[in-house]
């Protein structure tokens, strides 16, 4: 059974983003200015990241415990819609950079853990493909996707606390290395949490039609 | 009491064919003399170019080369110890010992491999490109515990390429990305070493990279019986 509903709540939470990210009143910080309104994209994208990638990682757990076709295809699905979010928020991230501090890269921590993200996850697909044996190609794959996010994500905790960051949320060298929940002001909250919904909805449905793609491709070979 | 003794074999006897598979490692490598007297040649004539090119570095391009030399001959000397394997002996292994056995017996071996071979390189590094560590021998405990880091991941990166039958080129790529906390630690720590001030918080740091180190043994071990069956 479908469920439709999903997605219209992902449809109507990201026009609700659009317009009210681009003209509620923002408050001023520092020199962020008009730029905040990018807390509405960027951010979001890497929860979703985030979020899609770890659905990616429990699927490839599944995977190992049972041999199913279908949770390999999810696992990659999810892997593939994971990083196209992090290329968009990488991308939205050095749009923004360029006119707060001046060029679109900078070596912040948080840009290289945003690379290196895309690079493990680039690595995962090239490994993938290089086998043939589709028992053998899940198998390996999962234990690389698990392997990779276990690593990835201390990383993304140790890195920013080694090098000085000129990222909003966080403090120095001592700051939380994701992004002050907190300190965030009310009205940014109204806006933030519905667009993280909304951009994790639609990963998710855009991964689940690749996997209805997927699985109808593969009945047509071995049928 | 029973149920305590029992764990207490089964212990000694999974320590026994990781010793014994550890020693088979060895006796290899010391009757081909393949891995050990290649890679010592890769790391003489890379350090040997180096010192064509800019002689005596600065501390940091020092310290930055050193550890990147670490990770290339960390995949050259690592890659091989999973190929060697043929699916036959593979096998064989199976059947005397666990895939626990077999993949911890790797780690160690290749963890000393890499520990020799780093120390071998720091001595090449102080004869070619000068000297500019302040404290020896803070510097050569940095350089065991890098060495052993560097090869814990690799070692089961190859496992991992040996599966899908690649080469290096598989290791580097699916290992550079995933070595960046240790290695930027090991910068980190290491830097200590050019001065003679002990930084603040290096225990930290050095409990952080021996958290990981603990972080992908476990992993290994969690995930290389699921690589091994065929």
């Amino acid at each position: 059974m479908r469920q439709y509903w999903w997605k219209i709540l992902s449809i109507v939470l990201l026009l609700y983003t659009f317009i009210a990210g681009l003209l509620i009143k923002v408050p001023t910080i520092g020199n962020l200015y008009e730029t905040i309104r990018n807390l509405f994209f960027h951010v979001p994208m890497w929860f979703g990241q985030l979020i899609l990638v770890t659905v990616s990682l429990v699927y490839s757990i599944m995977y190992l415990r049972k041999p199913k076709p279908h949770y390999d295809i999810m696992a990659t699905e999810f892997a593939r819609t994971g990083s196209v979010m992090g290329v968009l928020g990488l991308i939205t991230g050095m749009i923004w950079a360029n006119y707060t501090w001046g060029a679109p890269w900078n070596n912040d921590p948080k840009q290289l853990g945003a690379a290196i993200a895309l690079l493990i996850y680039l690595a995962y697909f090239v490994l993938r493909n290089s086998m043939t044996d589709l028992d053998k190609r899940g198998r390996v794959a999962a234990v690389y996707n698990i392997f990779a996010y276990f690593i990835y994500i201390p990383m993304i905790m140790v890195l920013p606390r080694m090098v000085e960051s000129l990222h909003p949320g966080g403090k120095g060298v001592e700051g939380n290395p994701g992004f002050g929940g907190d300190s965030l002001d009310p009205t940014m909250r109204v806006v933030f949490w519905p667009a993280v919904l909304g951009w994790t909805l639609l990963g998710t449905w855009i991964s689940t039609l690749n996997v209805r793609i997927k699985t109808l491709e593969d009945k047509k070979h071995f049928s | 009491m029973l149920i305590s003794r029992n764990i207490n074999l089964s212990v000694i006897n999974s320590l026994h064919s990781i010793l014994t598979l550890f020693k088979k490692d060895l006796l290899l490598e010391v009757r081909q003399q393949y891995t050990f007297y290649g890679v010592i040649l890769y790391v003489a004539s890379t350090i040997f170019v180096l010192n064509l090119a800019m002689e005596h570095p600065e501390d940091k391009v020092w310290n930055g080369l050193f550890w990147m030399i670490q990770l290339f001959i960390c995949v050259n000397a690592v890659a091989k110890s999973f190929l060697a394997e043929s699916r036959g002996r593979m096998l064989y292994f199976y059947t005397i010992a666990g895939a626990r056995d077999f993949v911890l017996s790797k780690l160690l071996f290749n963890a000393v491999l890499m520990i020799v071979m780093s120390l071998v390189s720091m001595g090449l590094f102080f004869l070619l490109l000068g000297n500019p560590i302040s404290n020896p021998w803070r510097f050569t405990g940095i350089v065991c515990l890098g060495g052993f880091s560097i090869s814990l991941v690799f070692t089961f990166l190859a496992a991992i390429a040996a599966r899908a039958q690649q080469n290096a080129a598989m290791m580097a790529i699916m290992g550079f990305p995933l070595i960046i906390p240790q290695l930027m630690l090991l910068m980190k720590i290491s830097s200590v070493a050019f001065a003679d001030v002990i930084q603040s918080g290096l225990g930290q740091l050095i409990m952080l990279l021996t958290g990981l180190d603990v972080l992908v043994i476990v992993l290994a071990v969690i995930l290389f019986p699921f690589l091994w069956k065929d």
